[in-house]
């Protein structure tokens, strides 16, 4: 079946609309013939051809001519090559079993017409009675099927089946329909090229993945502890301290999530380390350090599983650089573009590219400016690189004074948000700068795109790592001083409150007002809290970008223009275009920022999915309103991928300083649901030794054990190694497959090139192969149906057919012509001794070249 | 449904559109199956097509008649085609088609010369548009006959990376 298909389409390209349907038609016959000598032997060869006949005498109207003769010819074959061997004496029931099966086949055949029917290049007229035609044989057959007894089991399963396949794309239709966006994002391809439209749909994925793990945060961890959770105000961790609540409502407070949100579910000092809440008994704690990781889990999977189909659609196109002409002449066209705009850039663009390549071709070898241009490229570098360091420091100086003004009381707000600010500011201005730089380099826009990409990445990278180097910092101040604390709290209960003196304050609820406990400074929150606003000065100052630098530009550009000494669209200030790489790499860094903040602040995530959302609709409008298509529209080809790649990339980077934290600093003693334990992860030994019997903790022990450990490291290691040499294997073999088939490509053209003149049948065979022009093609079709009519159709001319069959010599060279005959006698030698006169007829399965130019075109031989 | 590659719905909201281009023309419901066609003028001017170098081609090449315009079914048709569900094959074919613009079933140097004047709107020189031409002939025939068939107009089209993003 497979393979049958597949020829179909390899074959379906080159070909005229007419002579494939026949052919297609013919082939199915033949398939079906393999196909039968395998189930069923020998009798097949006398008693099919007249059922054959009959049945499609009855039902295929529209079977032409030489599909059919084809086909009839075949059985003709198989008819003398089996019928020495073949008993003549097949009775009735065999008969009308293989009836059945006949008609079974045709009705699949039918089916895989109508499923196939979009493909084919017809017109939609001939295509539509061609449909109704299958689908009222389908219809009619269908039921006839099954005589006898499997007659009303067959019914209701044909009936079942259409059911499904109705089902099935009322489904199809209901999931195109559930795709959020679509419009949206066509409609900004359509203005701005599919480069603009790819960070659209990155954004979009995004949001998929992001709905995902705040399905997953919300369910497994916000939800049951606001339900079944002890309620605000029941313990010191969460209630406001007495110092805090006179202020605590303040909507400056709340601003910078201090005062109620502090003390709220959305962070992680928030939950309790009770192992089991509520009636349900659910195990919080597990279900918290569980969720952190498959947080994680899910985002790699993801991210990896995408690169990884986006890599086979890749490879799935050929690197070839033998046409660029022709590409560029028959491909440069983006046929989605609708503005005029757009469309005056995309001829812009589509000349100065010809005119680079001609430039290019003309002169391949000379580049005088070659160490000018190198020389550029290379300060261009060094100036970026003190941009970096520049900045880095920057950071880390804000961060260290931001650290002694949190020390000091009073500070004012800009103190407090000096770090936000300061990096919000580099990421405003760097990227700019450093495309001014680039400028220098004269690459490519969509090689400038990756190196802009990386630079900035680096930038943000460098930012991020200050950012967290010193909230490392801060955080082990906080270590030493919750030491401190934890004293002072042991000595106040138990200076309370004599009896509970070697108990956690948690176990036994002190009698202090749990306001007033004095309690640690919880490092944990303290890092959420610092990710929350990052986040959110991040998204602020994103969309105050977009509102300034976008709209207010635009706003400005086209109602100052009427009274302005200089053309303001088309010369200084002029439209804003859309800033592809600063916008993906915001998008990236962001989801960084969650990755690494969801672990403390649970609520992060929530934070984030609203972000993702109204951006969506406010950068749709912002760039449908306010800006301009770039001056190169460009392709963002493969650099989807690109994206990916930095995604895995900081995943993977946003993943260590969370592994740290929980692997080796102590959780704070008061607050969050690990506290008391003296690692995160012991939560898990604990549920293992309480939970589960104990053969599994055995099991878990010595599995856990190093000895164990290290030869399975030591086992996938070699097993990358072991398949990254076959990959390569691999593309070594395939580079050698295309340097070969690019040679056998010279070849043929060569020897093409020496047969093209003397053989006028090409031409020919050029015009019956080639789709043919509209005013050829239509009546082509009629015609042949006029033609098979009389001797095909009608049942009286029974045994004429054997006339036909013997040898309409037009038939044969029909069929012929179709297929180089040295290929059939290597591929079906059986019939070889039998059939002199037709040589040709099936086709050969599996063409040993593929799509090879010519194929098809072999030499006649009538 | 099974001969396009659009869902019900899209077919409908096409049939808006075809019915919007000319309200008193085309009828609403298509029960009666009435043989109404568009001219091509009226065709291309939709926003989807108005700024297509090719678009009279591509009209051209849909219309059953050869003159440009188009029924309902050829309205489909075309869209379906050039929607981004259609396979690469069926694209080639409507591809050559709509660059075969003397309808002799080859991409003649006249019809690159056209093809390449209409994507440049006539800004190269003919020194430049000769070249051109001369390399995509020689980049892209293989049979040597100075000219491109189908098959070499598929076989360049079918490595082509941008083929299907962009038709």
């Amino acid at each position: 079946e497979k393979e049958d298909e597949s020829e179909e389409e390899d074959n379906g390209r080159q070909q005229n609309r007419a002579s494939r349907r026949q052919n297609y038609q013919r082939k199915n016959r033949d398939g079906k013939k393999a196909r039968e000598e395998g189930s069923q032997k020998k009798e097949r060869g006398k008693t099919a051809p007249n059922k054959d006949q009959k049945v499609s005498e009855n039902k295929e109207k529209k079977t032409s001519k030489s599909g059919k003769q084809g086909e009839n010819k075949q059985k003709k074959d198989r008819k003398n090559s089996t019928s020495s061997a073949s008993s003549n004496s097949s009775d009735e029931e065999s008969l009308s079993e293989e009836e059945l099966a006949m008609l079974k086949e045709q009705v699949e055949q039918k089916k895989k017409l109508i499923s196939t029917m979009r493909n084919k290049p017809w017109r939609m007229v001939k295509k539509l009675s061609v449909l109704r035609e299958a689908q009222d044989f389908v219809e009619k057959f269908e039921g006839a099927l099954g005589k006898g007894k499997g007659k009303k089991l067959y019914a209701y399963k044909m009936m079942m089946a259409k059911k499904w396949v109705k089902f099935k794309r009322d489904f199809e239709n209901f999931k195109t329909q559930c795709i959020p966006w679509e419009m949206k994002i066509k409609e900004v391809e359509s203005h701005f090229g599919s480069s603009v439209a790819s960070y659209f749909i990155f954004l979009r994925w995004m949001y998929g993945v992001n709905l995902v793990l705040f399905g997953l945060i919300f369910g497994l961890v916000i939800i049951p502890e606001v339900l079944m959770g002890m309620p605000y105000g029941s313990l010191p961790r969460k209630t406001v301290p007495r110092a805090e609540q006179a202020t605590a409502m303040d909507f400056s407070v709340l601003w910078d999530f201090e005062g109620y949100i502090k003390y709220s579910a959305l962070f992680y000092g928030y939950y309790n380390n009770q192992r089991t809440i509520g009636w349900l008994k659910y195990r919080l704690p597990m279900a918290y350090f569980m969720v952190g990781i498959s947080v994680f889990g899910y985002s790699l999977m993801v991210v990896i599983r995408s690169m990884a189909r986006n890599a086979n659609e890749n490879t799935a196109d050929g690197d070839d650089d033998n046409f660029i002409f022709s590409w560029k002449m028959f491909t440069s066209w983006d046929y989605l573009i609708g503005n005029p705009e757009t469309a005056d850039n995309k001829f812009a663009s589509i000349t100065t590219s010809f005119k680079e390549s001609i430039v290019d071709e003309q002169e391949s070898n000379k580049d005088e400016n070659i160490h000018l241009r190198r020389f550029l490229r290379v300060l261009a570098n060094v100036l970026i690189i003190c941009c970096l360091c520049g900045s880095g420091y920057l950071i880390y100086f804000v961060v260290k004074r931001s650290q002694t003004f949190s020390k000091m009381q009073n500070v004012g707000w800009y103190e407090r948000n000096e770090v936000e600010i300061v990096m919000s500011l580099l990421g405003m201005f760097c990227p700019p700068l450093f495309e001014t730089i680039a400028a220098l380099e004269n690459y490519h826009p969509r090689i400038g795109l990756k190196w802009q990409l990386g630079r900035i990445f680096a930038l943000f990278l460098g930012n991020l790592y200050t950012f967290l180097l010193a909230l490392m910092d801060d955080v082990n101040e906080k270590l030493a001083e919750e030491d401190v604390v934890k004293n002072i709290t042991h000595w106040a209960l138990l200076g309370h409150y004599n009896s509970s003196a070697g108990n956690d304050s948690t176990v036994t609820p002190p009698p202090l007002d749990p306001a007033d406990v004095p309690r640690g400074p919880c490092w944990e929150t303290t890092v959420g809290i610092e990710f929350v606003r990052l986040t959110v000065s991040d998204i602020l100052v994103t969309y105050i970008t977009i509102l300034v630098g976008d709209f207010i530009r635009a706003c400005f550009v086209r109602f100052v223009n009427y009274c302005w000494c200089w053309d303001l669209e088309a010369g200084f200030p002029s439209y804003a275009e859309f800033d592809i790489s600063g916008n993906v790499l915001g998008l990236v860094f962001n989801q960084g920022m969650i990755w690494m903040g969801s672990f403390y602040a649970p609520g992060l995530v929530g934070i984030n999915v609203l972000r993702l959302l109204t951006s969506m609709y406010f950068q749709c409008w912002a760039v449908m309103s306010s800006n301009v298509p770039h001056a190169r529209v460009f392709k963002a080809s493969k650099s989807n991928n690109f994206y990916m790649g930095l995604v895995l990339l900081i995943l993977f980077l946003s993943l260590l300083p969370v592994a740290y934290t929980i692997m080796s600093l102590p959780p704070s003693f008061d607050c969050g649901p690990f506290s008391g334990k003296k690692r995160m992860y012991d939560v898990i030994q604990e549920t293992i030794e309480l939970d589960f019997p104990l053969f599994v903790a055995k099991i878990f022990s010595y599995v856990a054990n190093p000895g164990l450990i290290i030869p399975a490291i030591l086992l996938m290691v070699l097993t990358i190694y072991y398949l990254n040499a076959v990959s390569k294997a691999y593309q070594r073999a395939n580079a050698e497959l295309k340097k070969k088939m690019q040679m056998q490509r010279e070849e043929e053209k060569n020897k093409r090139n020496n047969k093209a003149s003397t053989n006028p049948m090409l031409q020919d065979l050029e015009d019956v192969l080639t789709p043919s022009t509209k005013t050829e093609n239509p009546p082509k079709q009629p015609e042949d149906k006029k033609m098979e009519s009389p001797d095909g159709t009608s049942p009286v001319r029974k045994p004429g057919r054997g006339e036909v069959q013997a040898g309409s010599p037009m038939a044969g060279g029909r069929g012929a012509v179709f297929t180089p005959p040295s290929q059939v006698f290597v591929t079906q030698p059986r019939t070889l001794g039998v059939r002199a006169p037709y040589p040709g007829q099936p086709r050969p399965w599996a063409h040993p070249l593929g799509p090879v130019p010519g194929r098809g075109r072999g030499q006649p031989c009538h | 449904q099974d001969c396009t590659f659009f869902t019900r719905k899209e077919i409908l909201r096409l049939h808006g559109r075809y019915h919007e281009m000319a309200p008193n023309v085309v009828p609403m419901d298509y029960t009666k199956d009435p043989d109404v066609k568009l001219p091509m003028q009226l065709i291309i001017n939709m926003p989807e097509l108005k700024e297509n170098p090719f678009k009279e081609r591509i009209v051209e090449s849909f219309s059953e008649d050869g003159e440009g315009s188009l029924s309902f079914n050829d309205f489909v048709d075309m869209f379906s085609v050039l929607s981004e569900m259609a396979p690469r094959e069926l694209k080639a074919i409507y591809a050559f088609k709509i660059y075969d613009f003397n309808t002799d079933n080859f991409i003649c140097k006249a019809d690159l010369e056209k093809t390449l004047n209409k994507l440049t709107r006539e800004e190269l020189t003919a020194e430049e548009i000769t070249l051109v031409c001369e390399k995509v002939i020689e980049e892209a025939d293989m049979d040597g006959d100075g000219k491109l068939g189908f098959a070499d107009f598929e076989n360049m089209i079918s490595k082509a990376p941008d083929f299907l993003r962009y038709f």
